[in-house]
Formats: structure tokens, sequence, C-alpha cells
């Protein structure tokens, strides 16, 4: 890992976001649009929305940098890009990191931005520490980004790439414990949901809803957020072959 | 069959074969391309010419046979930075301007931050260094991707088509390129399947259905086809097949 080169692909792709108003205007309006509505929808039930607002302000960012960094990658892939970079003095961790980085660096923004209107704005009550929100919300958005660059390597076209969030992302969301708490499950899907990342997500904010400290429950579920993350980037890694038939 | 390793070859390339999708492309190719020359590399599209290439800059998979490049087997770590690749559909960000893209793929190739300026003069871009890319014509879209691979120092160039789609006062400008860098000792292998622009190169290599059927300087070629143009030649090699050529299958 060269690290001129890791954040050379990190400001690289920071500037493509930035030539993209409108997915900017993307990544931070439709997470904050939607927990206003939600504020709103439970206007007179603001228990309910303090119970799963801070579960979903994990989910957004998840869900969004999924659906970037498949489309991005796959972009990459087909477009020849990804081929010339590799035939340059690229190491696989220079392309994964650079995109860590700078999809973590928006992720933050979004994290930032979404927190601090909920929390002031929308009237979302939380226990624990705003900054913990924020953290887990980012790290919620590097494991999206780490499956989406994993994911990409299975579709041929744009379109596919985004089929697949359903298809990855809404059955971790059903089993997550946001619907049904997961101990309460059929004992099989109560299984299957502990061999999903998002469930650790969930339990993570869950935490912080209720619980006015950060403890060892909070990193143990951080901790397992990011050990998903980390196997996903190293099978995203494996799916870059610098020689292709 | 194994060549020698000649002192000033660029590239050995031995028996290759390649095979894609399960046909073989390559059928135990051998040529060798010396240093400091321009080499065209003719031939219809299909025939297997973009697969040498994509070999000799190590993306192939090969079946088997030796690839070396400037003495390195083909992909080598210490080649990644030496040798220049253009592929034939242009591999830049369309949602990057020129200028950017060339900064990225320098710092990538640790190249000077000066060479983005030589690079886009020497494509004759400077006026568009600005523009983003998708919004270029495709002539110009097409020459940012060839400025990136004269960034640093490569030592060998492979460039697939890099003319493609170019008027001809910008071919003829890019052609005398070529050859400036040949004289400071850069090889260059390029592709075209525009005959007329065999008379620009050293030595030509004609490729047909996965063999070489040429390997020869223009005017001994025209002469063994009794020819007095490439493509008349060329029609002439391909309906005499791949008999009395280098690269016997």
């Amino acid at each position: 890992m060269t690290w001129r080169i890791t954040w050379a692909t990190a400001r690289r792709a920071l500037t493509q976001i930035r030539h993209d108003h409108r997915s900017i205007a993307l990544i931070l309006g439709v997470p904050t649009m939607l927990m206003g509505l939600l504020a709103w929808m439970y206007s007179d039930q603001p228990g309910f929305f303090d119970q799963i607002g801070a579960s979903l302000l994990g989910l957004f960012p998840c869900i969004v940098m999924f659906l970037i960094t498949a489309v991005t990658t796959l972009r990459e892939r087909r477009s020849g890009t990804l081929e010339r970079l590799l035939a340059m003095p690229m190491g696989k961790a220079d392309f994964l990191g650079g995109y860590a980085l700078a999809f973590g660096l928006a992720a933050t923004a979004q994290a930032v931005v979404v927190a601090t209107l909920s929390l002031s704005v929308f009237g979302l009550d939380v226990a624990g520490p705003a900054w913990a929100v924020v953290l887990v919300a980012v790290a919620d958005a590097l494991l999206g980004t780490a499956l989406g660059l994993w994911v990409s390597a299975f579709a041929a076209t744009e379109f596919q790439a985004v089929q697949f969030m359903p298809a990855v992302i809404f059955p971790q969301l059903l089993l997550s414990g946001l619907l049904v708490a997961r101990d309460q499950l059929p004992p099989v899907l109560e299984v299957v949901s502990m061999v999903m990342p998002l469930s650790y997500a969930v339990d993570a904010m869950k935490h912080l809803t209720t619980s006015p400290t950060v403890g060892a429950s909070l990193w143990g579920n951080l901790a397992v957020v990011l050990g998903f993350t980390l196997a996903a980037l190293v099978l995203g890694a494996a799916t870059l072959r610098r020689r292709t038939p | 069959m194994t060549e020698p390793r000649v002192g000033d070859a660029a590239v050995v390339v031995s028996d290759l074969r390649v095979v894609r999708g399960g046909m073989e492309v390559l059928h135990g190719m051998s040529l060798t391309v010396q240093r400091g020359t321009v080499t065209g590399l003719l031939g219809p599209s299909g025939g297997g010419k973009s697969t040498l290439m994509r070999a000799l800059v190590g993306v192939q998979i090969v079946e088997s046979g030796v690839v070396d490049v400037l003495g390195l087997p083909a992909g080598s770590p210490d080649l990644r930075h030496r040798v220049g690749y253009l592929t034939q559909a242009p591999s830049v960000y369309p949602d990057l301007t020129a200028r950017e893209n060339l900064s990225y793929f320098a710092a990538v190739l640790g190249a000077p931050a000066s060479d983005v300026d030589r690079v886009l003069a020497e494509v004759d871009l400077t006026d568009a260094a600005d523009r983003v890319v998708s919004q270029m014509s495709g002539g110009q879209h097409a020459r940012v991707s060839l400025a990136v691979t004269l960034l640093g120092a490569p030592e060998l160039l492979v460039l697939d088509e890099p003319t493609v789609g170019l008027d001809p006062v910008l071919r003829s400008d890019l052609w005398s390129l070529f050859h400036d860098l040949a004289d400071r000792g850069v090889t260059l292998l390029v592709s075209s399947h525009v005959m007329d622009e065999a008379t620009r190169c050293h030595r030509l290599l004609l490729v047909r259905e996965g063999d070489l059927i040429a390997d020869s300087t223009l005017p001994e070629l025209l002469v063994r086809t009794e020819s007095d143009t490439v493509e008349e030649a060329f029609l002439k090699l391909v309906g005499a097949g791949p008999a009395g050529a280098n690269g016997d299958r």
C-alpha cells in the first residue's frame, strides 16, 4: 500500500462527487427528508420516533453508500479505468483504501448533517451522546461501501448493481430487529440474523437510544460491524484481478 | 523455438497461446520488437491485435508461451511505471476534467506534476484542459486517454488504435510525436486497421486470425508480395494463407 496513491484515489473520487451536484443534494437531502417525514408521521407518538429514529439514522448511510459504491466501482470495471490502474503501480489496497476513505468522508458529512438536523430540528431524543450516533452511522456507511464494492463484481450493468440493493440490504433490514425484536423471531431466522452485519448496526443504535453511557456493548457491536466491513473489503479485493481472461 | 534474449529487443514473444471464451485466439505467436522503433501492428479486427497487446502489458491471462518486456516477464511489478498502455476504448473518467484525470494518473505513476502540462501540449489539448471529458468531442476524449500513457517516462508504449476517429492533421501530428519519442529511445507498438499508417512505421507486424502472417519493413513486404500498397500486400498474404510468414503455426 502506497499512501500517495491511496490519497490520490480518495481525492479523485471526492472530486468526482464534487462535480456531481445533484448526487450531493441527494446524499444529504434524501435521508434528511425521510427523517423529517418520519418525525412528522409520529408527531403524536414521539416515543416511537425516538425508538426507531436512531436505527434508521444508521441505515440510510449504509443504503446510500452501498448504491454509490456499487455503481461507481462497476463503472471503473467496465470503462477500462480499473484495468488501466491495475497496469500501473496501483495496489489493490490503494484502490479499496482510497474509495473507503473518500466515501467514508462523504458518509461522515452525511451523518453529521442528518444527525444534527434530526437531534435539533426533528426532536429526536437519544440517551447516548450525539458523537456516538454519528460514529455508528459512519461505521454503517463504511459497511455499505464495502458491501457495494464486493457486489459490483457480480453485476454486469448499472441496472443490475441497483437491483442488488434489495437483494443484499433488505433481508438484513427485515431481520435486523427493526420490525420484530430479534429474540422473538422464529429460531432459524434468529440464527440467520446473527450472521448479518446490519443486526449489529441496529443493536449499536438501540444501545444509544436507551443508554446514556458508551459501554462495552456499543463497542462490541461496532467491532462486529467493522469486522464484517473488513471481510467484505477482503472479498472485494479478491475480485480485483490484474489479469483477466 | 525459444528465441535468445537480444540485448536491444524491447519485446520478445515466443510461442504465445491465448484462449478467450473457450476459443484459441493466438496460436503460438512469436515476435520481437526492437528498442527505439515504431512498430505497426496491422490486421483486420478480431484478429488478435488487442489480445497480443493485453498480453504485453500483463493484463491478459495467457495459456502458454513466453512474453518478455524490457527484459522482464510481462506484468512484472517493476514494469508498471515503465510501460504505457492505451486501451482501444478511451479509459479515463468522463466526469472529471482532462487536467483532473491527468493529475490523478500522474500521482498514481509518481510522475512530476509538471508532466500534466507537457502531455496536454503533446496531444494538443492545452486549451481544453479544464473541460469535463464527457462534454468533449470523441476525438478529444480519445486524446485525453492517449495523454495518460505519455505521463512519466515510459520506455515502451503499447497503443491500441491511438489515431482512430481523429482528423488527418491531428493524426499526422501524433505520428510525428511517436517518431520524436522513438528518437529518444522509446519503443512504440501501435495497432491500426488504417493501412496507410503503415508507411509511418519502421517495421510492420501483420496479424490475421491469431497468426503472424508478416514481420518485415514496408519496402520488403511490397517487394515480397509484388504489391504497390500495403492493402494489396495484405490481401495477397491473406489469400496465400499463413505460409511464408515468420510466425508459422
